[in-house]
């Protein structure tokens, strides 16, 4: 098979593929960076954001899935079937990661009795009440599901670049902008 | 635990019976707070002052000839989160040290409705100050009467968050106090 022959996702499954890469890069690296500072109001507005962000990719990713269920993705390029079954498990532990972690982030925001308010303008609904305790206990969780995205992001960006350029068929078209 | 209300009954209306001689009201800490919100970014921040006095005279059928002071201790502002219970008492906020009192006093009391009322006076915060009109809810009891009501202060009025935090698209200007008084020694209205 010739690259020009590999099958295209559709093209709001495109745009929000890249739209989401970059917010979670975003997010993830703003998460990094803000949780080092001291009380500034830097610090505040970077907490702010990432929040928001967060809120951002819980919504678009739901938009993303629901698409995924109407457009199913186009057939990948041969490759083994191990290779195959890879990669549907890494993008479905990602899907679900998509989801758990803004939902854990969100319910520590709750829990430490800073409710969300998306864009400083709409309050969200705090499904887990504050309480010190848990918002502690949550925090870990939310840390660790944020480093498993981001190593999935590692071996999904690693697993292309190899299929592309090692393998060379023409993997990345199937995600790149039309001609 | 059974106990201590038990006792704070006693030693409410013994409160009661000394207040009333003086013709003066009792604030009953336990069942007292003031608290008070502001808005970062949006997002509601609730803290509270854990100690406060007042002398409060008020005759309910001569409200204009009683009188309400308050005094309110800075460091005791808590939001419940370690770090900004670490951070409000700094010069750039409440500036405890040099201020460590918040203080109110009433120039008048007006009667605007049954159990409501309006005072008007001179609230005090890291030395400026500022007249305030602040709407009261009286909720008279048996022992105790309850009084109640919020009303908005501008926090840079005051020099509430200075400097890189003067910025009130992070921090509103405003700030709603929230208070539930409870008095012993308030006669039937």
């Amino acid at each position: 098979m010739t690259p020009t022959d590999v099958a295209r996702y559709s093209l709001p499954a495109i745009v929000l593929h890249w739209l989401l890469a970059l917010l979670i890069l975003g997010t993830l690296g703003v998460g990094l960076y803000m949780t080092g500072l001291s009380l500034t109001p830097t610090r505040l507005k970077l907490y702010n954001w990432h929040k928001w962000a967060g809120m951002t990719i819980l919504a678009l990713s739901a938009l993303r899935l629901l698409w995924r269920l109407v457009r199913r993705p186009p057939p990948a390029p041969p490759m083994p079937a191990w290779q195959r079954r890879a990669a549907a498990a890494s993008h479905g532990l990602m899907y679900l990661l998509f989801f758990a972690v803004p939902l854990a982030g969100w319910a520590y925001s709750s829990a430490a009795g800073f409710p969300v308010v998306w864009f400083g303008v709409l309050p969200l609904p705090d499904w887990v009440s504050p309480d010190r305790a848990l918002a502690e206990a949550i925090k870990p969780l939310h840390r660790a599901l944020a480093y498993a995205l981001a190593g999935l992001v590692v071996l999904h960006v690693a697993a292309a670049l190899k299929h592309h350029f090692v393998d060379r068929d023409g993997l990345l078209r199937r995600m790149g902008p039309g001609r | 635990m059974i106990k201590f209300p038990a006792f704070l009954l006693a030693l409410t209306a013994l409160a009661a019976l000394a207040a009333n001689s003086a013709g003066a009201q009792t604030l009953v800490p336990a069942g007292s707070e003031i608290a008070f919100t502001t808005r970062q970014m949006g997002v509601p921040v609730e803290g509270r002052f854990g100690t406060f006095t007042a002398r409060i005279t008020l005759d309910p059928k001569k409200p204009e000839a009683g009188s309400v002071a308050f005094t309110i201790d800075t460091a005791s502002a808590r939001f419940g989160t370690a770090e900004l219970d670490g951070e409000v008492g700094k010069p750039t906020w409440l500036a405890v040290a040099r201020f460590p009192q918040a203080t109110f006093q009433s120039r008048a009391i007006k009667a605007v409705g049954p159990g409501r009322y309006e005072v008007t006076g001179q609230l005090g915060i890291k030395g400026g100050t500022r007249e305030v009109v602040v709407p009261v809810q009286l909720a008279p009891g048996g022992a105790q009467s309850v009084a109640s009501g919020s009303f908005t202060i501008r926090r840079l009025d005051f020099k509430v968050g200075e400097g890189e935090w003067a910025d009130t698209a992070l921090l509103a200007n405003d700030v709603v106090v929230r208070f539930k008084l409870a008095l012993a020694g308030l006669g039937a209205p």
